[in-house]
């Protein structure tokens, strides 16, 4: 049987366990909950470090009523952020790189903006369809404009990180074929290539922490205008 | 001391069925037993003063070898050195 070079993306099944569930489990483990010591370890010290920075830069642009959503905002980062980097591991499945997971994620968060901003201050909230000093004739045109952008931002979140780790993960499977296969053909090429194979995971460790923190950037940024 | 009371570490292979025999395999058994294997294995290599990478570096590689298990049939059907 030939395998397509898709086929790293199907959610393989062991004795009609999904692999998806242990690999949505499994950063549990690596995120201890740190005791009540004043001295902990050195896994919850730096994991107690990384979460004071992105909780103080991802809370410092929102007003008081955005600091309830510290909870979810930088749990959802660093769930994303150890999914994406536990799938660059040889072997593992990366729930990230499936469309049903990241709309999952997007679509109810964006929504929870949508309808504070609605329900709390109207007025405000679809005001921002118009941009300010928008010459009038425009105007009809503009507001149909900012209505789709608004409504496609759900749909834009969950397809960009869908799309930068399923290309990222791609590209490394189709390097290394071509390393592989060049190796008793040609062997410096295959040396080139394994270089830009380097290169390449290098790269892919950056998307990773990137995409998960544009997600939750991008979702702050619109609960900004709604709160 | 009492076989029911003694860690598996300390189970000599013949008295493994009945020690299997003695523990408590209802869902609430299995997961406290999870969950001790768990705390025995964190507080061993990571919950220490001067920890370095090799707790956790030996958990990846678990997970790595686990999730090759759980592709194995997937995987032991592709045939190299076939053009697509």
């Amino acid at each position: 049987m030939n395998l397509s070079f898709f086929d790293q993306f199907t959610s393989p099944c062991l004795l009609g366990i999904p692999l998806i569930l242990l690999s949505m489990l499994f950063p549990t483990l690596l995120l201890p909950t740190p005791d009540n010591r004043w001295v902990t370890n050195r896994l919850s010290t730096l994991q107690l470090w990384f979460l004071h920075l992105i909780t103080k830069q991802l809370m410092s642009p929102l007003n008081k009523k955005g600091h309830k959503w510290a909870l979810i905002l930088t749990s959802l980062m660093t769930m994303l952020l150890t999914i994406n980097l536990l799938g660059l591991l040889p072997y593992t499945f990366t729930p990230t790189t499936q469309l049903s997971m990241n709309m999952a994620l997007a679509f109810p968060l964006w929504l929870a903006t949508l309808i504070t901003g609605l329900r709390n201050q109207p007025s405000i909230s679809l005001g921002h369809l118009l941009p300010e000093g928008t010459p009038t004739p425009l105007i009809p045109a503009l507001i149909m404009i900012e209505t789709t952008s608004l409504l496609i931002r759900p749909l834009a979140l969950g397809v960009r990180l869908t799309a930068n780790l399923t290309a990222g993960h791609l590209l490394i499977q189709l390097i290394s074929t071509a390393t592989t296969a060049l190796l008793p053909i040609m062997p410096t090429v295959s040396i080139l290539t394994s270089l830009i194979l380097l290169l390449l995971t290098i790269l892919e460790v950056a998307v990773a922490m990137i995409q998960a923190y544009v997600f939750v950037l991008l979702l702050s940024l619109y609960l900004q205008e709604n709160i | 001391g009492p076989l029911s009371e003694r860690r598996l570490v300390d189970v000599r292979l013949g008295e493994l069925p009945a020690w299997l025999a003695t523990c408590n395999l209802s869902p609430q058994g299995l997961l406290g037993g999870v969950r001790k294997a768990w705390s025995s294995y964190y507080d061993k290599y990571i919950n220490v003063k001067r920890g370095g990478p090799a707790g956790i570096s030996m958990l990846l590689a678990g997970y790595c070898l686990l999730s090759y298990g759980w592709n194995y049939q997937h995987i032991s059907k592709i045939s190299f050195l076939v053009s697509v």
